[in-house]
Formats: structure tokens, sequence, C-alpha cells
């Protein structure tokens, strides 16, 4: 199996076989991450671009770190302190980049599908670190490594995702690669959160309880409230969400008993899930961050052996 | 018959044991005895010979070294734009290389860059003492200053021909087979 994509920009395009490849590379990408030298010099003389139009912590970093690891030359460009705050348009500020030549932009934007806009525009490799309410790959990836880890598989599982789907990128994300690898999704949250027609991603099942989600599920996967995203008709307050949607020591016990508890982050604590969860034994969300600069290794390394091949 | 392959089995299964069991002795020999010897086997026909050395050893020594395995894709000097990347083997060391007396073992030696790009590979794994270098096959055609120090059996080849030792379903050498 080769990958041949020159950018990853949704989980979507991608065949269950190129999946299974990235998470693969991604199993054995752990051991440099383990060592006392963490470093390789595979992406040696590479240059990466982060540019990040929205905040992150977690996915900048662990992707500079994925980079900085595979000997890659890494630079972070932020919007506060980009020409973007000066007006200058995506295009534009991509023709620049462009100009001082780098291998793979990696990049944050709030427009779902910018991505496609920005790959086209550029021949380097153009890796999605989230894009609007559409896909963040490297979230998905990390997920299934994390699911794989514990139960040595994908297909069969039942796996709820409870919260706003809605605005959700993470959640579609996931919806594509755990379906392909043949997983089963059941989605609960407020209706105002669930997009129409979502069960036709695939092995879906839209749940009108939280309860009817979780029951005997292996894997729960709860999603912030993106209150910067939302305004404030979704929902009446976080006190009635954390009621109906919100995780605790309680209704974890409605999934199977070895079933792992997992959240993108960050996390309102005490709103979507109880802090007693968070920290708890079933609670996988560290061992998510630690995966994904194993998946980020894995994508930035793919990218650049898939470039030029059409 | 034109441009069909031709395969000649150069080393049998009997052969491979005979040649797997002198390299045993003359490893044992050179490093007088086990003390701090470890075997490191490169992915995947050098992990499974590693193994089936230190087996041998431990017939001869009645002691068992740690044998480790090492995949050299993330090492490789070939990176090359048009060809898609290939999948990373595993890397298993779970000791320390930290003053060891290091074999890295392989099936057939060829140009000398997988061994230039273990040898790499090592080095970010701690320093030890000696890195020893053994082959079931060498087949010449070097393209870098590098020998083995324990081979079971030199094959001259033309460029044209290829080396290949087969294993079976257990990771067992079976045979050693050249194409031409």
């Amino acid at each position: 199996m080769e990958f041949k994509h020159k950018d990853i920009i949704a989980l979507r395009d991608l065949g269950k076989e190129e999946i299974e490849l990235l998470i693969s590379t991604a199993e054995n990408m752990r051991e440099v991450n383990s060592r006392d030298i963490k470093k390789v010099p595979t992406l040696r003389g590479k240059t990466i671009i982060n540019l990040f139009y929205e905040s992150s912590t977690r996915t900048r970093t662990s992707f500079e770190i994925a980079g900085k690891r595979l000997s890659a030359d890494t630079v972070n460009i932020a919007p506060s302190n980009s020409s973007a705050t000066k007006g200058e348009t995506l295009a534009d500020t991509a023709m620049n980049l462009l100009a001082m030549k780098p291998d793979i932009i990696v990049m944050r934007h709030a427009v779902s599908g910018s991505h496609y806009f920005l790959s086209k525009k550029v021949g380097c490799s153009i890796i999605n670190a989230g894009d609007g309410a559409h896909e963040h790959p490297s979230q998905g990836l990390l997920d299934m490594l994390t699911i794989k880890d514990k139960f040595g598989r994908l297909d069969g599982l039942k796996v709820a995702m409870v919260g706003d789907i809605t605005h959700s990128r993470v959640a579609r994300s996931d919806i594509q690669g755990l379906t392909k690898m043949g997983s089963s999704i059941y989605l609960a949250g407020p209706p105002t959160m669930m997009p129409p027609g979502v069960e036709r991603l695939g092995n879906v099942t839209v749940c009108n309880t939280m309860k009817e989600a979780i029951q005997d599920a292996d894997v729960v996967i709860m999603l912030r409230i993106q209150q910067e995203r939302q305004g404030k008709t979704l929902m009446p307050n976080t006190r009635e969400y954390s009621r109906y949607f919100g995780l605790n020591p309680e209704n974890v016990k409605w999934a199977k008993p070895d079933a792992m508890v997992m959240h993108p982050g960050p996390i309102n604590r005490g709103v979507e899930m109880s802090s007693y969860v968070v920290d708890g034994n079933q609670s996988h969300i560290l061992k998510q961050v630690e995966n994904g600069v194993a998946v980020r290794m894995s994508m930035l390394y793919h990218v650049c052996g898939g470039g030029n091949v059409e | 018959m034109a441009g069909e392959t031709i395969k000649t089995v150069i080393l049998d299964n009997s052969g491979i044991r005979r040649a797997l069991t002198r390299i045993s002795h003359e490893l044992l020999e050179k490093n007088k005895g086990l003390s701090d010897v470890v075997l490191v086997g490169i992915q995947s026909g050098g992990a499974y010979l590693a193994r089936e050395i230190s087996l041998c050893m431990e017939i001869i020594e009645g002691e068992r070294v740690p044998v480790g395995s090492i995949d050299i894709t993330l090492y490789r000097d070939d990176f090359k734009q048009q060809a898609p990347h290939k999948s990373v083997g595993k890397t298993d060391i779970s000791f320390s290389l930290e003053g060891k007396r290091v074999v890295l073992v392989d099936d057939v030696l060829f140009t000398g860059r997988t061994i230039r790009a273990a040898l790499d590979a090592l080095m970010d794994h701690g320093r030890p003492c000696c890195i020893q270098l053994a082959v079931l096959i060498d087949r010449g055609h070097r393209e870098l200053p590098i020998r083995a120090d324990f081979v079971g059996r030199n094959v001259p080849t033309s460029l044209k021909e290829n080396v290949e030792v087969i294993f079976d379903d257990q990771q067992q050498p079976v045979e050693v087979v050249l194409e031409k």
C-alpha cells in the first residue's frame, strides 16, 4: 500500500487502506517518541509552515513537535501577528508564503473547505488542521489510533458521540474515518445541535436520548460545547445542557464496563464532562494527546512522499 | 524464454543452518564469550536471522543474549519526491545499547546503504562500545566503505541479478535464491 495524495484535507477523501497505512505508520512512529534522542533525519531540509487562523494549543504544538522530530524546519504563523489583520486575503498570504518555498503548509481556518481552495492555488502539500465545521483529519486519525490501542481493532465497535455535532469538525472526521473502518456511530445531543441528514454519512444512528447512544457502547466520545461558534439560542444554559448531555460517574455506567471515554479537548469541566470522569480510569484523553504527535508525524511523512504523484 | 527470470538455489536450508552456526562460533570467539553482546536485526530478514543466531549461541554457551530489531525506513538516503513513502516498520530495542557490543544482523549485504542507515539509527539509541556486522550473504557492489565482520557466504553477482533469502510463515529461513 502506498500513499499517493499530495494533501490530507479530509478523511472523506481517503480510502480504508490509506487510513490503515497512516495509522500503522503512526504506531511505529511512537518508538521515536519514547527514545532519549527523539529525532530522526527523515524530513531534513523540508520546511513546514503552521498557518493557524484560529487559536490552538494542542494541535499546533503537536504538529510543530511532529515536524521537529522528523528534522523538518517548522515555522508558526498566528493571525494576531500576520498580515491577515491588515486585510490580506488568504490567497495572497498563500502566494507570499509559497514564494518562500515551503514543502508543507499545515493550516487551520474558520471557513469550511478553505483548504481545497488553497490546494488549487499552491503546489506544496496542504494538511488540514481544522477547517470551520468541516473536518479535522489529524484528530480523527489519532482517535482511531487510541481506540485501536485498546481494542486491537476498529470494526464492530459501538462508538457513541455526544454533544454539539453541528459545529464539530472532530465529529465529522471521526464519523468519516470510523464508519470506513467498520464501527457503528450513535449520536446524541440537543436537536438544535444535530445536523439534519447526518445519517447519510454512513453507519450513523441519531438517538433521542443520551442513554440510547451510550447504552453498551465500547467508546464514548464527548464533544466540546463550542460557545465561540454558536449563538445564544441553541441551548438555554450550560447547567441544563450538563444535566441532559453531560457525562458523569452515573451515566458512564450505561456504557460497557471497559468502555473508553475520550474528548478532543479543550474540556469544559463540569459542562460536557464531570471532573470525576475526565480524571477517571476510563478516560483516555491524555493518551489521545500522546498519540497526536505520532499521527501527525505519519501524516507529514506520507504527504512528503506523495508529492508529485498524480 | 526471453524475459523470464531464472531462479537458482545457492544455499539450502541445511547450508543456512551451518552458516549461522559458524557465524555464532566466530562471534563468540571474537567477543570472547557473551558478556555485553547484544544482537540487533534489520527488519525484516535480518531480524529473523538475529533470532536464529541467538538460539545457536544459546545452544553453544547455554545463555541468552538480548535480541532487538531495527527498522531503517526513517533513516534512508533515497527519499525521492517521486516515490510514495513506504510504511514505517517496527523498531524494538527494549534494552540499553550504552557500552554494549552490538552485532548488527542483515540477510544480504549489497550497496552498504542500508547498513549506513542502520548505523545512524543505532547511534540515536545510545553509544555502544562497538558495532560489528553479521550477514548471511555478501553479494558485493559496495557503494560505501562498509564491510562485514561475519559472512555466511560470499556470492559474486552481477548488478542485474537479485539475491533473496526466503523465509517461511514461522519466519524461519528456508533457502537463498539467485534470480537472473
